[in-house]
């Protein structure tokens, strides 16, 4: 039997090479007209007036007297608008949006627009709290009563931008009486239903097609609604094509970012056991809802991380502030959380003088042991032999010591993580319910009909890979195209490490049916739903039971050395082992490994973003610093297969997992190097002095 | 109305587009190389990387009118050379493209680099890509590929 693993020419890489590919700002019409939006000059305040300049023919100017439906970007909570009416929220939140024929004099109107404002005094504090979690596990008054003394850190995360190197962008344009638009998305069924909703439209009357995408990773999951459904008012009202492409500078000023956090751990202690854990977690909305909810259950679910503890108090809390809306971001909320345990869990092994290794193998979840949620782990967890696969390959247990000893500032670190795969909770029984359709034609050419994007991660290799091997065709017989809603099912999002596990898994369920009941030369068609396994239960109001289907797992080991004078930090290897259930292709995993592994790393030591008085202070790559090929040390990765009952081929989700355990394997090797204790990220050359000079 | 001449993929081109419009403006919109990419519109990210007369350039930084009389190969012009197809088939092999973006101006920034040094080190490659952004790859496989068509492209450059 041929090893599904073993990896295959991707099917979309020489086209991306060669530039043939078309990325949206690539797409060319007839007549189309730009635009730019209008956006607020102040974090919050009341609009008091509107003065409008007389438009010259071809000219427009759209705002909320244009919006057929309600006045919101159709997400969870209904409590963004699409075009401030009333009052503005943010600095640079959207107001109108000027469209016509030439650039320049579209910007000359923008710039003569003028609002008259009644200024407000913003928030930036963590005060106005809008949602609040919490739940518990055994039981911690009785753990606080038993324990001796209490251990307690706070950790602090900062924003992270997501910096796909294509920016933002939308076409729109008016076809068959359909608006239609065609964007860099993550998500065209999302995109669709808040156009629905803000034209308040028929179902098909609003087309949403994907252009290539030139990387997302969460940044468009929930954001391209907001420019969906600007232009979609604009092609409704004046039907004519739109294109609104962000710059770089507006798009790192205007879009989602990653949540920044605060995060309050106490450790209920007796004789070196940890009775108990209450975890206080406060995470940065900006000045709307939006995904923050959800975000934070993601990171309340994480709570303890890899371990098993068994008297927990979680508690948590979605502020608003008046700044940027922050969104969706690999690892949604995961990576705050898994930073905070993951240092915690060394901070407690220190301060009871404690081997760190040993105290996090004692608390080690196994299988059948219950989790945060009081859920079950049901699949078998190989932890223990990915760790010794990653001590062996990386030399861990010498240099950890020898490092200690030599009087260089050299560290090495390690983190331990696993990542929820699929929606939390019920999600994908109750508001996805994914749908998935196989055609094949007369020819035999069988095309895979899901909303799926590939942003990416590969997965226009992947899905046809599972087809082509289980009806054993060539994978040239198998075609998927860039979604199109006209066309394709609602498979859901492209979020949430969900695409192979769940939309896979259904593709893998329809071509099953399709070679069982498979016709030569005939026209066949196969449609798969989800159904939820009945094992599964969750109580989503006291977040209790199974908060995902399935776990991915991951160690991260990072080594760093650290300027002596400049205090400047350079990551010389880092060594990774993951247990994904099973790689659809391996080099697809080991890329997709890299890359997060990476990002997860300069989240931890290298990328500063901040807002001052409201306003995002790192505007363009030339402030905001990411990795490039000179700080990405060589990353060692391995796969260990773990396959997933439920997965097509035993796969389960790997695309953010690779991200979460980065951070924390770089603080860890950075504190290991200078012997201080980290308690935020990114560790930067000043925090490193900062800590050096508290003696 | 002045005309700006130039060599654009091996022929040439005029336009009458002003001498201060971007290079990249110019290449992606009036002959619809839209293999150059804008990733920063600031010189940083690389994306919009080109040759001009053989040495690598921020498109977006170039004023149309410094090209006047000068030879510029954008990605589609080096994917016709057999430096280009290697180049491709490279990066393929490795495993170097994810969401592409990044792909063609590494790819240009890659021909550039083996130009100046046939058979680079693995610092050197990283240093010969360190003005080209990529946010999906974590660069281990990008380097694997400049090394593999330097190994595989003995003569080439
Ligand atoms: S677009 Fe030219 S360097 Fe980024
Ligand atoms: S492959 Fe996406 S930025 Fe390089």
């Amino acid at each position: 039997m041929k090893d599904i693993s073993k990896t295959i020419k991707k099917v979309d890489s020489d086209d991306k090479s060669s530039g043939k590919s078309k990325y949206i700002s690539d797409y060319k019409m007839e007549n189309m007209l730009h635009a730019i939006t209008v956006r607020s000059k102040h974090q919050k305040a009341k609009i008091i007036k509107r003065t409008y300049p007389v438009l010259k023919e071809g000219y427009y100017i759209i705002d909320h007297t244009d919006i057929p439906g309600v006045n919101f970007v159709k997400m969870i909570f209904d409590d963004m608008p699409v075009f401030a009416e009333n009052e503005v929220n943010y600095y640079l939140e959207p107001i109108a949006l000027v469209v016509g024929p030439d650039k320049e004099e579209v910007l000359e109107i923008v710039n003569s627009i003028e609002i008259a404002y009644e200024i407000q005094i913003p928030t930036y504090e963590y005060t106005n709290s809008v949602i609040n979690y919490n739940f518990t596990k055994g039981n911690i008054e009785k753990a606080k009563k038993e324990s001796e003394s209490e251990i307690e850190y706070t950790y602090n995360t900062p924003y992270q931008e997501q910096l796909y190197i294509e920016p933002q962008g939308m076409i729109g344009y008016f076809e068959n009486n359909q608006v239609t638009l065609v964007g860099s998305i993550q998500c065209p069924y999302y995109v669709k239903a808040a156009v629905v909703s803000i034209l308040d439209s028929e179902e098909d009357y609003i087309r949403v097609k994907q252009a290539t995408v030139g990387g997302a990773f969460g940044g468009k999951e929930e954001f391209p609604s907001l420019i969906a459904c600007h232009l979609a008012i604009a092609v409704h009202k004046i039907k004519k094509s739109v294109k609104l492409i962000y710059e770089r500078e507006e798009d790192m000023e205007t879009t989602t970012k990653r949540h920044p956090a605060t995060i309050k751990l106490k450790a209920y202690m007796k004789d070196n056991k940890i009775l108990g854990i209450s975890s206080n977690v406060g995470i940065d909305a900006g000045a709307y809802i939006g995904l923050s909810g959800v975000v934070l259950s993601r990171a309340l679910i994480a709570a303890t991380g890899v371990y098993t503890i068994d008297n927990l108090a979680v508690n948590g809390d979605v502020f608003i502030t008046n700044t940027v809306p922050n969104g969706a971001f690999r690892g949604f909320g995961a990576p705050q959380m898994l930073f905070a345990i993951e240092m915690f869990i060394h901070h407690i092994a220190k301060d009871i003088n404690v081997e760190p290794l040993t105290l996090r193998q004692s608390y080690l979840a196994k299988q059948n042991d219950s989790t945060s949620t009081t859920g079950t782990f049901r699949d078998p967890i190989i932890m223990p032999e990915m760790l010794e696969k990653a001590l062996k390959e990386s030399d861990f247990i010498r240099k950890e010591k020898e490092y200690k000893q030599e009087n260089s500032l050299k560290g090495i670190g390690m983190s331990w993580f696993l990542h929820g795969c699929g929606f939390t909770g019920s999600g994908e029984a109750t508001h996805i319910n994914a749908v998935v359709k196989l055609e094949k034609d007369k020819n035999d050419l069988v095309t895979i009909l899901i909303a799926a994007v590939d942003m990416g991660q590969g997965v226009k290799t992947t899905m046809r890979k599972i087809v082509s091997n289980i009806l054993d065709i060539p994978i040239e017989n198998v075609i998927y195209n860039h979604p199109d809603t006209n066309l394709v099912p609602d498979s859901g999002p492209t979020v949430a490490s969900r695409t192979i596990m769940i939309v896979g898994g259904l593709v893998a369920r329809a071509a099953k049916q399709l070679k069982e009941n498979w016709i030569d030369r005939n026209y066949q068609i196969f449609t798969e739903k989800y159904k939820q396994p009945s094992y599964i239960k969750w109580d989503e109001d006291n977040f209790r039971g199974d908060a995902y289907p399935a776990y991915s797992w991951g160690i991260n080991i990072v080594e760093v050395e650290i300027d002596k004078n400049t205090y400047e930090v350079t990551v010389k290897e880092g060594w990774s082992v993951y247990d994904v259930g099973k790689a659809i292709d391996e080099q697809i995993i080991i890329g997709q490994a890299d890359g997060g592994q990476l990002q997860g790393i300069g989240y931890g030591y290298m990328e500063v973003m901040k807002a001052v008085d409201g306003k995002i202070q790192q505007k363009n790559v030339t402030d905001y610093i990411i990795p490039t090929s000179v700080d990405a040390p060589i990353l060692h990765t391995y796969l260990i297969d773990n396959p997933y009952p439920l997965g097509p081929y035993g796969a389960k989700g790997a695309g953010e997992l690779t991200l979460v355990g980065g951070a924390p394997a770089v603080a860890l090797a950075i504190e290991h190097a200078i012997g201080k204790k980290v308690t935020k990220i990114p560790v930067t050359p000043e925090y490193i002095m900062e800590l050096m000079s508290n003696e | 109305m002045s005309k700006i001449t130039f060599i654009l993929n091996n022929k040439v081109v005029s336009t009458t587009q002003h001498p201060t419009v971007r290079l990249i403006d110019v290449l992606r919109e009036e002959f619809d190389y839209t293999g150059v990419k804008e990733g920063c519109g600031e010189g940083e990210c690389g994306a919009c990387s080109v040759l001009l007369n053989d040495r690598l350039v921020n498109s977006c930084l170039v004023p149309l009118g410094t090209v006047h009389d000068q030879k510029i190969m954008t990605i589609e012009g080096l994917s016709e050379t057999p430096q280009g197809k290697l180049l491709i088939e490279s990066y393929s092999k490795e495993g170097a493209v994810q969401c592409g973006f990044c792909t063609p101006g590494m790819l240009m920034a890659s021909h550039s680099l083996l130009n100046e040094i046939p058979n680079p080190t693995d610092l050197e490659i990283k240093i010969g890509l360190s003005g080209n952004l990529c946010r999906c790859t974590g660069y281990n496989m990008i380097v694997n590929a400049v090394r593999r068509a330097s190994k595989e492209g003995v003569g080439l450059w």
